[in-house]
């Protein structure tokens, strides 16, 4: 049985639908992401886990239990809030100990346990100070320890990272994962950061206008998008238009707008003369300098010229120009000694990339 | 090159940031050291000298009128202490205040809380109705509640029945402590009201959805975030009704009895009755000192309890 069951539910307000019919499990042990952009119903359906708020359809379950009606007070879920809440009026070691203190633990395990979780946060030495004398990781850290102390079935985090530097949320990001595998506690996690929910999550649900879109673990979501909008969500990609010539047990071959001929992995679902949008991430184009002579069928091939590049470091991104003027992403790695670039602006170059990559997405 | 030093500091002097300071602090400045610090030490130095013959003050220096004694003395202080009488007055006018202040806190907090937490575009409205009994004379509001509570009408007469049924002898509702209080806590409630106010509003409500999510129940919710984060709004609310009910004269003039005589009245008479001024500068003198030291002590119990928490 699933820790968490959310069944068919729906939440509407006067003039939209915030959650249309939403149905997922999250299973016990797991950090379970809801990504999408603000506005897809993400941080409604986490209010109605927390208990902040009530579908107006369907059924959430905890446990096999039921939900309705138990207020957020009474359930043994925790949230960390977007902006923290930390209380100011309590020092770090009595915020952590305030859940503890509503759970009318015995004062001796009070004290025990807000050291264990302050400790697992590391700031056992800011037991004392104020909230607002904190650095904005280190209030992070409180509200973890804070959500974490009284051990709950499930701790929701609403956007923690947000308010953080780039650097610090790449740190925070690491103690996440590890604090999530040394407590055992499930999350669910909301982001609309989608390298974020890559980077933190056993499973991700993609959400799009109340609904979701796609319920996969990182790698498959990211490989194997199934439409349109978690393909371009998710990552960098090179969509174009497409329809099917043939479909076989082998490949599927598609007619690309643009691009002409393309060969791409099997989708048994598909049959000829669908039409839809063919999708190839820049890092899958190998791009290569001047004319390379065809290298035969099913080895997707077009030749055009550096339109412009974005230099980033570690990659450079280059935007190719076909003769037509559809144009596509290519993403090279900056691994050869001795050299920062490898392209310049209008260089002639060609563009290849293998019959078992890129998908054919029908919506 | 030493010119130029000096007029680079007369240059400093004159800078445009520099000037705007001083045309900014400077009119409130000599209006308070002109009308606040200059009489507060006329009234110091008053304190320490004689009445003159037909009121007012004896001559510092030089011969007075016949029988009529001059120059510093510290017989005002030593007839304060010489009868208990000013310190029961100074204690009931302490009690009064107290009791005042806390009905006043007791009634503004959930009439603040709830503007506080009234939809936005309710609550200046709400504010204006608070403040709304400024807009008439504090005098003619006062004689408003001597009829309210006069013996002949409805109030009086439907307590005194209530009274009856118990078998208690009717009481005079008007000329009481009990009139004095009502008056009191009517005229200042607003003055506990927008300081409260003023605090909850700031409040940040996510807190409130912390805590009930870490399992607080409502009551505890109230006691263990909304109250606490409210203390500054307490203390300065108190500070506005308990200083100056301690110096109120004209509402125990008119609502109390004769028994019902406070430092504010003590002080007036000393002016406009008895006209002896250093005796009343001395009365005047005291009760700053009460209401300093009591500041201090409030000042240092809040401080210690900061400590203590932290």
């Amino acid at each position: 049985m699933a820790l968490l069951e959310i069944r068919n539910v729906v939440r509407r307000f006067a003039d939209f639908t915030a959650v249309d019919g939403v149905s997922l499990q999250v299973e016990a042990g797991e950090f379970f992401t809801l990504l999408g952009p603000s506005g897809c119903g993400k941080t409604t359906l986490l209010r109605m886990i927390a208990g902040f708020d009530a579908p107006d359809e369907g059924e959430l379950l905890l446990d096999g239990q039921s939900l309705r009606g138990i207020p957020p007070e009474h359930r043994p879920i925790h949230t960390v809030f977007q902006s923290y809440a930390l209380f100011p009026h309590l020092t770090v070691a009595e915020n952590v100990a305030f859940p503890l203190r509503m759970a009318k633990v015995a004062p001796d395990d009070i004290r025990r346990r807000v050291q264990d979780a302050l400790e697992a946060v590391h700031l056992s030495e800011k037991q004392r100070h104020l909230p607002h004398e904190l650095s904005g990781g280190q209030k992070q850290r409180v509200a973890l320890a804070r959500g974490l102390v009284n051990r709950p079935r499930l701790l929701l985090l609403d956007e923690p990272l947000g308010a953080l530097d780039a650097k610090l949320r790449e740190e925070m990001q690491m103690e996440l994962i590890n604090l999530q595998k040394n407590v055992g506690i499930t999350f669910v996690f909301v982001t609309h950061s989608q390298a974020e929910a890559l980077a933190l999550s056993h499973r991700i649900a993609v959400m799009n206008r109340g609904h979701v879109e796609q319920l996969d673990e990182p790698s498959r979501l990211y490989s194997f998008p199934r439409n349109r909008f978690v393909a371009d969500f998710i990552g960098k990609i090179n969509m174009l238009e497409a329809a099917v010539l043939r479909s076989t047990a082998e490949a599927l071959v598609l007619d690309v707008a643009g691009v002409g001929e393309v060969w791409a992995p099997a989708l048994p679902a598909v049959a000829a003369g669908q039409r839809g949008m063919f999708a190839v991430r820049p890092e899958q184009v190998r791009i290569q300098s001047g004319e390379v002579a065809p290298a035969g069928v099913g080895h997707n091939q077009v030749h055009g010229r550096v339109l412009d590049f974005l230099y980033i470091g570690d990659v450079t991104t280059y935007l190719v120009e076909l003769a037509n003027g559809t144009r596509l992403e290519a993403l090279l790695p900056n691994t050869a000694p001795g050299r920062a670039k490898f392209f310049e602006a209008d260089d002639p170059v060609t563009l290849t990339w293998s019959s078992q990559v890129g998908v054919f997405l029908d919506a | 090159m030493r010119d130029f030093q000096t007029s680079g500091g007369l240059l400093r002097a004159l800078h445009p940031a520099t000037l705007t300071r001083w045309l900014v602090s400077g009119p409130p400045t000599a209006f308070m050291l002109l009308f606040f610090l200059a009489p507060s030490l006329i009234m110091v130095l008053a304190s320490f000298r004689f009445p003159g013959a037909f009121g007012g003050l004896a001559p510092l220096i030089g011969a007075g009128r016949a029988g009529e004694d001059t120059g510093l003395t510290l017989e005002n202080y030593q007839f304060f202490f010489s009868d208990w009488l000013y310190a029961e007055i100074f204690v009931k006018s302490l009690v009064v205040a107290l009791v005042s202040t806390l009905t006043c806190l007791v009634m503004a907090y959930p009439l603040a809380l709830l503007i506080a937490r009234s939809p936005k575009r309710h609550r200046d409205l709400m504010v204006l109705l608070v403040i709304l009994p400024f807009a008439s004379n504090f005098l003619i509001r006062v004689y408003a509640l001597m009829i309210l509570l006069g013996p002949q009408q409805a109030l009086a007469s439907a307590v005194n029945g209530l009274l009856a049924l118990f078998g208690v002898a009717p009481v005079n509702l008007l000329f009481s402590t009990f009139a004095v209080i009502v008056g009191m806590v009517y005229v200042h409630l607003p003055f506990m009201v927008l300081p409260l106010y003023t605090n909850l509003e700031k409040h940040d409500p996510s807190l409130l959805d912390a805590a009930q999510d870490l399992g607080a129940n409502g009551w505890q919710r109230f006691w263990r975030v909304t109250f606490p984060l409210s203390l500054p709004g307490i203390f300065s609310g108190s500070a506005l009704v308990f200083i100056p009910v301690l110096g109120m004269f004209a509402i125990p003039d008119l609502l109390g009895g004769t028994r019902d005589i406070l430092i504010g009245n003590l002080i007036k008479d000393q002016f406009l009755g008895t006209r002896d001024w250093p005796f009343g500068s001395m009365l005047s003198i005291m009760l700053t000192l009460v209401v300093l030291g009591l500041a201090g002590f409030a000042a240092r119990l809040g401080r210690r309890d900061r400590n203590e928490e932290t």
